[in-house]
């Protein structure tokens, strides 16, 4: 049967990821694609490196620096009392930084295809620097924040690498579809590993669908470039 | 209020933009060719680009100064700016678009200010349409209304009328006075149009490679251009250098030659000696031609030539004549008809002296 913990777990993930990632592209690609600093290059190779990662290196890093023989695992620890490896939050931070990219160079894109003329208006007639982002330059960047929340949210339904890593396979805290279908496969199930997959690839094209519907230009394979 | 701007804005390898100017209220004509610095100086005014040295205040209040580390942000200097393309936000209704700069104000205080510059600017019944669904003429109208609502101490234009055909550009034009008579704030407005300097401006600033090379009223400016740069740009489609050849003090007139040709003018008389290199700039639409040679007349300087090529732009026939030198000459369609005119014809141009001007070479400042 179907493996509806795993799927619940799943999309309760990706929602949470992909809220925090909201939260956090917004800012990071304004910032990104706006600042006269020199060195918006390194955050930019930063933010990217997931991309070109395995994600079990990834996975690896995040298991030391979250582990309870590190200093950032140890003020987790002290401050809530458990470790953050194995658990649904350590889970949730590794998702946020996997999928980083994911979120922010579609935001970034979208910011940077705007006439500069606009901004600039704004500010002449007086607007603050927040007031043109959340009149102008966000209005005018719909489409690349619903492609980065669209992709992000899809990006980590499909993890597998990191969550191994960093969480494990407990059953309602950490097991999420991905991993699931691997065990079905690894016990021989696949009738079951194949209902769930079959699952996750409409899932995918859905999205897809939806990230392409909503872009309205000319084909490119990746789309978040 | 007056503004008074004295920056320096180094471009590139070379280039440094370096004016000091007093613009009063009322209009001044920022007038030069593409690339000569009149963009960025108003985008320095405006704080959208910072100069490296300088002072810009209107009356009292300071807005950049480089000594006291004064940098005013641009959303607090209260200066209205129109871009070349209108810059309407595309997602705003024109309504949305006119106030954003007056979200201070209740929602009815604003509606009425809209409505009544809406009027002014004649837009009103096309309010709550976005930009994509109006005409250029009406985008531009609105920016105007955008940036002139707010009530600005000074008002920029960059350009504001160039994408537009030459009747709309001058029933704006007369939009643009009448808001000048309202409220008398110093507006640079920026051109490379000689045509737009006379029709609009009560000052005109020349800038050239990033200096200014010539200031006053537009006539004084324009119509005697003591240099080629401006010439050029003054509509003076042709400029020769030349030589004095004989001076005729009585007549208040001197012979020029045409360097590396036979042919010569007569020009008025100023103090170069003969033997001095001279440069004569002349209007094309100051040069008659005819297809015979033409008796009994007080011009001048009758010349023969060649009509080398005869072609159209907009509703000017350019007409190329060889007569020694190579002259250009405006015609209208109906007188190249009455003249039969093809190339390979002989004809004569009559250049009055009077319509030939001395210009120097070398870029004074002032």
């Amino acid at each position: 049967m179907m493996d509806w913990q795993a799927i619940a777990l799943t999309a309760r993930l990706a929602a949470i990821v992909s809220m925090i990632l909201l939260i956090i592209s917004l800012p990071l690609a304004h910032w990104l694609t706006f600042s006269r600093r020199r060195w918006t290059f390194l955050v930019e190779s930063i933010v990217s490196l997931p991309l070109v990662l395995p994600p079990t290196v990834l996975g690896f890093y995040l298991l030391m620096a979250t582990g309870t023989r590190s200093p950032l695992g140890r003020w987790w620890t002290e401050l809530t009392g458990h470790p953050l490896a194995f658990t649904f939050e350590g889970l949730v931070i590794a998702s946020v930084l996997y999928s980083l990219p994911f979120a922010v160079q579609p935001v970034a894109a979208a910011f940077a295809q705007i006439d500069p003329s606009l901004r600039e208006a704004s500010a002449t007639l007086g607007a603050s620097a927040f007031r043109t982002f959340a009149r102008v330059t966000l209005p005018l960047s719909v489409e690349g924040v619903i492609a980065g929340l669209v992709l992000s949210f899809a990006h980590t339904v499909g993890e597998f690498g990191v969550v191994l890593m960093v969480g494990g396979n407990l059953p309602g805290i950490t097991r999420t579809v991905s991993i699931s279908i691997y065990d079905h496969v690894q016990a021989l199930e696949y009738g079951q590993a194949n209902q769930t997959a079959l699952v996750l690839l409409a899932f995918s094209m859905l999205v897809l669908m939806t990230v392409y519907g909503l872009r309205r230009r000319p084909w490119a394979a990746a789309p978040i470039t | 209020m007056t503004l008074a701007v004295s920056v320096t804005k180094r471009l590139g390898p070379g280039f440094t933009l370096d004016v000091a100017l007093i613009a009063p209220p009322g209009i001044t004509m920022l007038f030069g060719a593409s690339g000569s610095g009149k963009t960025t100086l108003l985008r320095c005014i405006a704080g959208l680009t910072r100069p490296d040295e300088g002072r810009l205040a209107i009356g009292d209040r300071v807005l950049f100064d480089a000594k006291d580390e004064i940098d005013v942000p641009v959303q607090d200097r209260h200066v209205g700016y129109v871009f070349q393309q209108a810059a309407l936000f595309p997602h705003m209704s024109l309504r949305d678009n006119i106030g954003y700069g007056l979200n201070r104000l209740g929602a009815d205080k604003r509606q009425a200010r809209v409505s009544t510059i809406a009027e002014s600017f004649r837009i009103s019944e096309i309010l709550d349409r976005p930009p994509a669904q109006v005409s250029g003429g009406e985008r531009q109208r609105a920016a105007l209304a955008r940036a002139l609502v707010t009530e600005p101490s000074l008002l920029l234009l960059d350009e504001p009328l160039s994408a537009l055909d030459q009747t709309i550009r001058s029933r704006i034009m007369d939009d643009l006075r009448r808001a000048n008579e309202v409220r008398r704030i110093p507006m640079l407005y920026v051109t490379h149009s000689h045509h737009e300097v006379y029709t609009l401006g009560q000052q005109a600033v020349v800038i050239d490679t990033g200096r200014v090379i010539a200031r006053g009223t537009p006539h004084e400016v324009l119509d005697r251009p003591e240099q080629s740069v401006l010439a050029n740009l003054a509509g003076f489609e042709n400029v020769f250098d030349a030589t004095v050849v004989e001076r005729r003090e009585r007549a208040g007139t001197m012979e020029c030659r045409i360097e590396g040709t036979p042919t010569e003018l007569e020009v008025p008389l100023n103090s170069s000696a003969v033997g001095a290199s001279t440069r004569i700039a002349i209007r094309a639409g100051d040069i008659l031609v005819g297809n015979e040679e033409p008796r009994g007349l007080s011009a001048r300087n009758v010349l023969r030539g060649r009509l080398i090529d005869v072609s159209a732009h907009g509703p000017t026939m350019v007409a190329v004549v060889d007569a020694g030198a190579r002259f250009i000459v405006h015609l209208t369609p109906s007188g190249v008809e009455s003249l039969h005119l093809k190339p390979g014809d002989h004809v004569w141009l009559i250049v009055k002296t009077y319509s030939c001007r001395i210009v120097a070479d070398t870029p004074w400042h002032s």
